[in-house]
This record gives C-alpha cells, sequence and structure tokens, in this order.
C-alpha cells in the first residue's frame, strides 16, 4: 500500500459502550502500517438525531468535524461507525452537489468547509487502500472451529449514490476480509437487514423482535459468531441478546464480535488489547481455540497421516449391473 | 387502512413543500411496492411507506404528519437502494418528520424526546455522554426503568465512561445550534 496518512474519528460510542471497536481498530491498523492522525478536539457527528431537526444543520455537525481534517492538512477521513460515515458522507455528497447548500452549511460554522475530505468506513480503507493481500500476509494465527457470519447492518453501502462502497445488495468486503485473515466465513441472508438502530431504548421490544431474526437467521446458515462493523449494530445483537432471550423465548448463546477484533486475534494479538472481555456473550471459547498457524498445520498434517493409516472401508464397488427387466 | 376522503382534504401546498425540501418527485411514484416489500419496520407502521408517498401524492398533510411512520422510519435505506423511479423515499420520510417536528405534531413523542436529549448532550458537551443521555431519558418519559436490566452488564463489562467528555470547543459546537436556531427565527 501507499504511504498514506488518514485522519481517524473515532466517533463518540467508539469512546463509551463501543471501546473495544477502537481499541482493536487503532492495533489492527498499527499492524497494517497505516498512519492515522485523529483531528484535534473533534465534536459529534449529529448522527439519526440531528437530521430529523433539519439538514442544513445536520450537515453543519458533521462539516465541522470535516473542516478540522482539512485544518491538519488530510483529505481522507477513516471513520468506524457507520452512522458518523454517513454523516460525514451525506454532508460532502450535498455539499460538493449544491453551491446553496454548501453556503448555507457554512454560515452555520465558525471556520468554513472546503468540501476536500472523502470520507470512509475502516472497511472501506481495509478493502481498497490496504488490500486483501496485506490483510493476510500478517496472519499468524487461525481459529479454527470458528464459523462467521459477516453483518454489514443497513447504511454501510447505502445508498449507493452516497456510500459509494461495495454492492448495496450483496456487500462482499468484509466476507473477503475476514476470509483473507484464513477465517471461515458463512453466507447470510439478512448480511443487510436493520437491526433495529437507535430505537434500542425508545422502542425496545421492536428492536428485539428485528435482532431475533438475524440471529436466527445467522444461526441457520451455520454461523457460530457474528462479525460487525457498526457500534449500534453491535449493542443490539450482543448486550441485548439477553432481552431477545427473554422476550422472544429463544436461547441465543451467539458472540458477537467487531470484524478487527477477529482480524486481531489472527495477528496474534492479545486479548485485552482487542477488547475481548468488554463483550457481554462470552467470547472465551473463540480466544481458547486460537493456535498458531503452524500449529494449525502440523494438527492438519497428524491428522492426514492418521487418516492415510486407516484407511476406510472401501466402499463396495457397484459393479455394472444388467439392467433389470422392466 | 381507514378510508381517506382524497376530494375533500387536498393540500396541494404541502405537496409542493415537501418536493421542493427533499429535492425529489414524488409523483414519479408509481406504487410498485418495493419500498414497503424491503422495509424492516412496515409491521410497526401504520401506514406502509408506499401508502405513505401515495398519500404524499394526494396531499394529505394531516395523514401524513400525523402519522407513526414517519417517526418509526430508522434511515435504514432500503427504500430508497430499491425504488425502481430513484425516488430517495428515504430522504422524504426524513423531510416529513422535520416538517411534523416544525409543525409540533409529533406522533411518537419518545422518539423525538429521545433524539432531543441526544442532541441536547451535544450542545452541552459537543460529544455525547451516553451514560446522562440514558437518565435524563428515562426521567423526562417517565420510563423511569427503561434498560436497567443493562445497567450491571455494561458496567461490569467497563463499557461505560461515567462522566462527560468535554471538548474544549464545545462552544463552537453550541454555536452552531444557536445560529441555526437563529436562522429558523428568522424565516419564522
Amino acid at each position: 500500500m501507499t504511504e498514506r496518512e488518514y485522519a481517524y474519528y473515532s466517533g463518540c460510542s467508539l469512546e463509551g459502550t463501543a471501546s473495544e471497536y477502537d481499541a482493536s481498530m487503532r492495533a489492527v491498523l498499527k499492524e497494517l502500517d497505516v498512519n492515522f492522525r485523529e483531528p484535534d478536539d473533534w465534536s459529534c457527528c449529529g448522527s439519526t438525531p440531528a437530521h430529523t431537526v433539519n439538514h442544513v444543520f445536520a450537515a453543519a455537525l458533521a462539516a465541522r468535524n470535516l473542516a478540522l481534517v482539512e485544518k491538519i492538512g488530510l483529505n481522507t477521513i477513516i471513520t468506524p461507525c457507520p452512522s458518523c460515515m454517513m454523516a460525514f458522507k451525506k454532508a460532502q455528497h450535498g455539499m460538493t452537489k449544491s453551491e446553496s447548500f454548501k453556503n448555507e452549511v457554512n454560515e452555520l460554522l465558525d471556520e468554513p468547509y472546503e468540501c476536500g475530505v472523502e470520507s470512509k468506513s475502516a472497511l472501506q480503507v481495509m478493502y481498497e487502500d490496504i488490500g486483501l493481500d496485506a490483510v493476510s500476509q500478517r496472519v499468524t494465527h487461525a481459529l479454527p472451529g470458528l464459523k462467521v457470519a459477516p453483518y454489514y447492518g443497513c447504511i454501510l453501502n447505502r445508498p449507493p449514490e452516497v456510500a459509494q462502497f461495495d454492492d448495496p445488495e450483496n456487500p462482499i468486503s468484509m466476507d473477503k476480509i475476514l476470509l483473507s485473515a484464513g477465517v471461515d466465513v458463512r453466507d447470510f441472508a439478512f448480511k443487510i437487514e436493520c437491526c433495529g438502530a437507535a430505537f434500542g431504548v425508545v422502542k425496545r421490544e421492536m428492536v428485539n423482535q428485528l435482532t431475533y431474526k438475524v440471529l436466527s437467521m445467522a444461526l441457520d446458515a451455520g454461523a457460530n459468531c457474528i462479525a460487525v462493523a457498526c457500534p449500534l449494530c453491535q449493542q443490539n445483537l450482543d448486550l441485548r441478546q439477553g432481552q431477545v432471550n427473554s422476550t422472544m423465548g429463544s436461547n441465543f448463546n451467539i458472540p458477537i464480535l467487531y470484524f478487527t477484533q477477529i482480524i486481531g486475534l489472527t495477528y496474534g494479538l492479545s486479548p485485552k488489547a482487542l477488547g475481548m472481555d468488554k463483550l457481554i456473550v462470552s467470547a472465551e471459547q473463540i480466544i481458547r481455540s486460537r493456535i498458531t498457524v503452524e500449529e494449525l498445520k502440523k494438527r492438519e498434517e497428524t491428522e492426514a497421516q492418521v487418516k492415510a493409516k486407516k484407511p476406510e472401508k472401501k466402499p463396495v464397488k457397484e459393479e455394472a449391473k444388467p439392467e433389470e427387466n422392466e | 387502512m381507514d378510508v381517506i376522503n382524497l376530494s375533500c382534504n387536498v393540500d396541494w401546498n404541502f405537496i409542493e413543500e415537501v418536493a421542493k425540501e427533499s429535492g425529489q418527485n414524488p409523483s414519479l411514484c408509481y406504487q410498485c411496492g418495493n419500498c414497503t416489500a424491503g422495509c424492516p419496520y412496515t409491521q410497526y407502521f401504520d401506514y406502509p411507506v408506499s401508502q405513505v408517498m401515495r398519500l404524499l401524492q394526494s396531499g394529505q398533510k394531516d395523514t401524513i404528519l400525523n402519522s407513526k411512520s414517519i417517526w418509526l422510519c430508522a434511515t435504514c435505506e432500503t427504500c430508497t437502494t430499491r425504488c425502481p423511479c430513484e425516488i430517495d423515499v428515504a430522504h422524504i420520510m426524513d423531510t416529513l418528520r422535520i416538517i411534523a417536528r416544525r409543525e409540533n405534531r409529533v406522533s411518537e413523542k419518545d422518539i423525538k424526546l429521545f433524539y432531543d436529549t441526544f442532541l441536547d448532550s451535544m450542545k452541552q458537551f459537543g460529544r455525547i455522554y451516553e451514560v446522562g443521555i440514558l437518565l435524563a431519558y428515562n426521567l423526562k418519559s417517565g420510563h423511569f426503568l427503561a434498560d436497567s436490566d443493562l445497567g450491571p452488564k455494561v458496567m461490569s463489562h467497563g463499557k461505560i465512561h461515567f462522566f462527560p467528555k468535554k471538548i474544549k470547543g464545545r462552544d463552537k459546537v453550541a454555536k452552531i445550534f444557536e445560529r441555526f436556531q437563529d436562522k429558523v427565527k428568522k424565516h419564522d
């Protein structure tokens, strides 16, 4: 990859309930030799609540941060949270498309934003800029037995005109990144179905019903773990899994890991550094199953030898029978 | 769905207002139903999103602005992504919510309260103070124990920061709020 430097905008939830996403993201980006700097004194992007008030207002709250990135002389921002990313991408899209919208937004700001910053999700940076080869080169450990359903949630790739990344109906970037890290990935029909987003507190039952579907479909796909790239998806699926079980009468116990945590595990990083202890549904079994790539090779060789020594009973050869009379 | 008398309460200005504010052309919708088919919330809506579009085409301002649907839409962008007429449906839903807010007709008071509590926190600290939002929402909404079952889980896993992270430029963030409010007042 090229020696580029990025701005890194963690966003509010990565300072709180999603601190493990931040920890694992920074650790993995460091492993991948990505240079990044935090814009000084960044503020909240406005998220969903701002765009229920006014579009210019929402864009201004996001653009204040993009202007900070311009100020430190960078032109690409990594945003791990899809809600922040969408706030940035929408502000950028609106302001580049319409001069009057741009002026209206800048009227609300202390320092104008000149529209020189491209926002990318961490997933997009890894997929497009860092590349799958670089992702796989760092892998030192394997997670045998782990079967992951990559869950993209709703706004990571949509609407396509604004997101400009991956396929809006069948995204594959996370699948491919995890595959590059040597992880067993399961095709998952509900990969873009909404988890209930920000309604967790206000409409808990609704979110429980929606997440129930996502969890059930992941199990049906043969997964024993779900990979996410959004703090809100993680919260709804992990923290609320107990609520789902009590309201829906289910018995889920499926770990919900940030995709960066899974990659970090395959890079041999310590579970503590990846914030694995912050997950509500325990990922202990996944951590314990981790072995080095060499160990895995040895294990596979021994298994192959055992198989070779004890050949399975040969199936009785079916000799070509003369066709029975009809 | 309720029976609506289309002949006596058509508001043509409303159609114009939504079209102008959203930058979308609602008359392009030919009711294929793709948006509703994909909408994850449709079972909770009082009017499915395709019906909201139809109501909009026929200028049914009151029905739309009093509906629950416009507040229960979470902007997941499925409708926009799948619209064969390339209408940004989610943006229209967003615009309808903005107009409902402006006209003080909010059918889902708790949702608006949650959003407002979020924005208050942002205005005060520059960033979001999660614990503060939850506590303030619970107090103001009267749902004192909402999500109280999650408290011990969050705390025992150290997923919480007990104090707000105040940024240096919080006055600058607050200024964005103030300038916006001044602008709204000027237009009134």
